[in-house]
């Protein structure tokens, strides 16, 4: 366990929810139970695209405890479904995405085209076969490499350009082109709504979402609601990873289903379904050029992408992004295209288009090095910058150097062959390699309520997620430290759209955004402590509020902690009940905004590989972050590993497998599409730089959980480079890509 | 409950029904609900059925849905969501129990195949008011994040130290290679389970 210069004035560890979840008493959104619920599931195409002609619902409809089927000729009008401006009210906007039940066109395989809604879950399922589709089929296009090749079907290209050119000699150029398929989040809870109208105009949702709010607003502005009026829980999020971000077409389908019938409705989307209807990381072709004057500096960087999109939509990630700023070069291009495809839409997936984009440019930076004759981590620093070269603004913090001399030591990066190739041990090829991550560094607008009651106990409340990384756990710590109280006493609320406003879940924008509300209104609540000890109490009259602290449950003086006294007496004292403030924080002060501010990664592998069969082992990981402040060392450690084994799929394992022929996906369950399992983690070591990067927040704080994931593919491939001098382009690394045989089995 | 009048599909779903509940084990619940009328069309009512189980120290007499699954039973019906849904298909492991102290994927069991079987659940695996050791390992190593795949993780883990599988990582890693956590706290769980076989303690 990392034991660098953490912060160790707090009373306990574990995460504060960890109980329920240990000991499965917290709830997730399937879980929570409604009088009279009836159980919802989807019909879905067989085929890519086309038009439903003729849908026989007849049977399904007579099949025992069936209430509903509900399709296109049945479906309740959707004041967001209407594509005519003029006709939708002021406070409806069209539903983004799929229109779910709302038209007999089909778009994608797997798209839902009906929805059985029963009295039970058995009644509903034994429904799905006898509903019975009559189809006139077209012609559709899943191929993305293939499809990319005709400029013709590619769309909206963002281009961008800085420098006037090169002016000195190439030493060395590397010129290559990466692919990554489309990758699937699959988080281990199902997505899964429950929907219920208390009124005519009142709905409850029990939604599994990274944002409270943001599927409030999205539910209220479709099915035309105040938004006060639409209520979304989300208390536990069954991890996410980008994937419920968005709304997708279970909600308005439970909705739809749960005004039809009357009643509350739950539809729990199957793991074949997760593939599907809640969105993926797009495949992506990329090509990146780097050259180099002989002492390594960057002379230009081209790095241009393709990333495919469904039909109905455009999906949009930041591919390209991180060669125009991670190093100083002075001529950059990069060029981003979509490419539509009969395919549901993608979403980002952790690490979004970083992830995506650093695969190929770290892995171009370590082929680079060696034709440089330069050790890849002497290229990075040489090309370290500490500006923006994109905004021109000085990074708020930059510490990658110490993040490189921290895993160089921890790996043995001394042992690293200079040849690759060269090194063997009992038959098996050694390597090691190393990558960078970035991710921008964002603090948003937040609300905080906060109440202090005279029982000495703190409440807050945001109406924020928590998918997993321990945002509770953190923001009771961020409390703990601006109140100089114990954690025990505190309780922060999340998972209500009832709440104060908070963001969604993303972007590893949580820490720094909630918990600089978080603190403010921390502060502001001893602002008022120290008031009503001067107005109150005695022993502070006539004194000023600076003169004062609030620490260990009490105001006291500064110069002589003798003198004080203790919350719970001076709320009593003040005859006051409790302290209940809603605090707003906004986004980034000028002061901030003079600076750029991203989180860092540096990932440092070591890997072997069977000289026989080309078997690919990860021997050890060190993986090292720079995101300021670590409020949480235990659940941030914890983010980092995960972020390990997300990158060791990335890398080793995890493609979706498309059938051209009929559109399918051939590989939608977790027997086909490998994620990690326990015997393919290496021991890893997590580390931060620690070091609080106050001029980004007051916190100092920044995100975590892209960062961990961004730069760990190339970190892998750069390794499987040294161990067997094959470089390889296209993820994931197979031994088929190294050159091996693979056996039949 | 009285039977109805006998008609062909309902002497095949009674015949399909001991089949299918022997071959549990081995076919997807999908699979299993098509098989018990392959591609008739039953409208006719289902018939309840009959069960005795013991779900954590409780005798329960229940009239259940054939087709259900033990984790439909227990989510749906009897409000134990501590067992966690993940695929439905054997695959993930987040629906683990233990059924006659043998872990098991509940996703893969019909309940009515379970007559008179005694059935542990993440709630009932502590007996007291503390802390099972397991799950006071797993909140210590911080060996999970979002929570879902805990529960099936935390009844694999209790198997594998009662099994002793837990001697060495490596061994900790093929035992509970049956599930599957995607927030990636592997190393973490593997670090809770080492730590409560080291101890010896009887759990």
């Amino acid at each position: 366990m990392n034991t660098n210069n953490m912060n160790t004035i707090f009373w306990e560890d574990e995460r504060v929810d960890g109980a329920d979840k240990v000991t499965g008493k917290a709830k997730y959104t399937a879980e929570h139970s409604l009088p009279n619920l009836a159980y919802a599931v989807f019909v879905t195409s067989n085929i890519a695209k086309g038009n439903i002609k003729n849908l026989d619902v007849s049977k399904a409809l007579a099949m025992p405890g069936v209430l509903d089927v509900i399709y296109y000729a049945n479906c309740p009008a959707v004041p967001g479904y209407s594509t005519n401006s003029v006709e939708r009210p002021k406070n409806v906007s069209e539903w983004r995405g799929h229109k779910v039940l709302y038209d007999n066109k089909v778009r994608f395989f797997g798209q839902p085209i009906a929805l059985i809604v029963a009295d039970s879950f058995e009644n509903a399922n034994a429904a799905v076969r006898f509903v019975k589709p009559d189809y006139e089929t077209e012609s559709f296009e899943t191929n993305f490499d293939k499809a990319r090749l005709d400029a013709a079907n590619l769309k909206s290209p963002f281009n961008y350009k800085r420098g006037a050119g090169i002016t000195k000699t190439i030493a060395a150029n590397v010129d290559a082109e990466f692919n990554i398929p489309i990758e699937v989040h699959n988080p281990m809870e199902l997505q899964a709504t429950i929907a219920y109208w208390e009124a005519e105009d009142k709905l409850l949702l029990y939604d599994k979402t990274q944002g409270p709010k943001s599927t409030q607003s999205v539910v209220a502005r479709t099915f035309g609601l105040p938004e006060k009026n639409v209520r979304v829980i989300a208390e536990n999020v069954g991890g996410a990873f980008g994937s419920s971000l968005r709304s997708w077409s279970n909600v308005p389908a439970a909705c739809i289903a749960a005004k039809k019938l009357n009643r509350p409705v739950k539809l729990v989307l199957t793991r074949p379904q997760m593939f599907s209807l809640i969105g993926y990381r797009p495949q992506s072709w990329q090509k990146v050029n780097i050259a180099a004057d002989a002492e390594g500096n960057f002379l230009s960087i081209n790095h241009e992408a393709i990333s495919n999109t469904s039909r109905y939509e455009d999906f949009r990630e930041g591919i390209v992004d991180v060669s125009k700023f991670l190093y100083a070069c002075d001529n950059v291009t990069t060029k981003y295209s979509l490419l539509p495809l009969d395919l549901s839409t993608p979403i980002w997936m952790r690490g979004p288009g970083e992830a995506t984009g650093c695969f190929a440019l770290e892995s171009a930076i370590d082929e680079l090095s060696y034709k440089l004759k330069i050790d890849p981590i002497a290229l990075r620093i040489k090309n370290f910058t500490t500006i923006n070269p994109e905004n021109k603004l000085p990074f708020s913090d930059n510490n990658l150097k110490a993040c490189y001399d921290y895993g160089k030591e921890k790996i043995g990066w001394k042992n690293r062959p200079i040849v690759p190739g060269t090194l063997k041990e009992n038959g098996w090829l050694i390597g090691y390699g190393m990558a960078v991550g970035v991710f921008g560094a964002g603090k948003g607008s937040a609300s905080v309520r906060v109440v202090l009651s005279n029982d000495g106990k703190l409440l807050l409340e945001c109406a924020v997620s928590d998918m997993g990384p321990g945002t509770t756990t953190s923001m009771t710590k961020i409390a703990a430290e601006a109140m100089q109280m114990p954690i025990g006493k505190i309780k922060f609320k999340l998972g209500d759209s009832d709440l104060p406003p908070g963001p969604s879940q993303g972007g590893s924008g949580t820490t720094s955004t909630v918990g600089s509300a978080v603190d403010l209104a921390c502060k502001t609540v001893q602002q008022k402590l120290k008031e009503l000890a001067i107005q109150f109490a005695s022993s502070f009259a006539g004194l000023t509020a600076d003169l004062m602290d609030v620490k260990n449950e009490m105001v006291v003086l500064k110069t002589d902690t003798t003198k004080n006294i203790d919350i719970i007496g001076l709320l009593k004292l003040a005859n006051q009940e409790k302290i209940d403030l809603i605090i707003n924080s906004s986004g980034k002060t000028p002061e901030q905004l003079k600076f750029t501010s991203n989180s860092f990664s540096a990932h440092f592998v070591k890997v072997a590989v069977n000289a026989k069969d080309g078997k690919i082992k990860i021997l050890e990981v060190v993986t090292t972050g720079d995101a300021g402040k670590i409020i949480s060392p235990k659940t941030a450690r914890s983010q980092m590993l995960g972020g390990v084994v997300g990158g060791i799929g990335m890398a080793l394992s995890e493609k979706l497998e498309l059938d051209h022929s009929t559109g399918q996906i051939m590989n939608a369950s977790f027997g086909a599409y490998h994620v990690p399992l326990h015997s393919q983690i290496p021991k890893t070591d997590a580390w931060f730089v620690n070091k609080p990067d106050m001029n980004m927040n007051d916190i100092g704080a920044k995100g975590i959980g892209e960062i961990a994931l961004i730069g760990f593919a190339a970190a892998i491939a750069n390794a499987v480079y040294n161990a067997t001098g094959k470089r390889v382009r296209d993820l994931p690394i197979t031994p088929d890509k190294l050159g091996f045989k693979v056996a039949k089995a | 409950m009285p039977m109805k009048a006998c008609n062909y599909n309902d002497a095949r779903r009674g015949f399909l029904k001991k089949s299918a509940a022997m071959a549990a084990l081995y076919l997807t619940p999908t699979t299993l609900v098509k098989a018990f009328a392959v591609d008739a069309f039953v409208p006719t009512p289902i018939a309840k059925e009959k069960l005795t189980i013991t779900i954590n120290g409780k005798l329960l007499h229940l009239e259940i849905d054939a087709r259900s699954t033990i984790l439909n039973l227990l989510r749906e019906e009897l409000a134990f969501t501590g067992t966690k849904k993940g695929c439905e298909m054997g695959q993930c492991g987040a629906c683990t129990i233990h059924i006659n102290g043998k872990r098991t994927k509940s996703c893969m069991q019909l309940a009515v195949a379970n007559q008179n079987n005694n059935i542990t659940t993440i709630e009932g695996l502590s007996t007291t008011e503390q802390l099972h050791p397991m799950q006071a390992a797993f909140l210590k190593h911080d060996a999970f994040q979002c929570g879902y795949c805990t529960s099936g993780q935390i009844m694999s883990a209790v198997a594998c130290v009662r099994e002793g599988q837990a001697k060495t990582r490596d061994s900790i890693k093929a035992f509970m290679d049956t599930n599957i956590c995607r927030c990636g706290a592997y190393q973490n769980i593997v670090d809770a389970i080492e730590e409560v076989a080291k101890t010896g303690t009887k759990i």
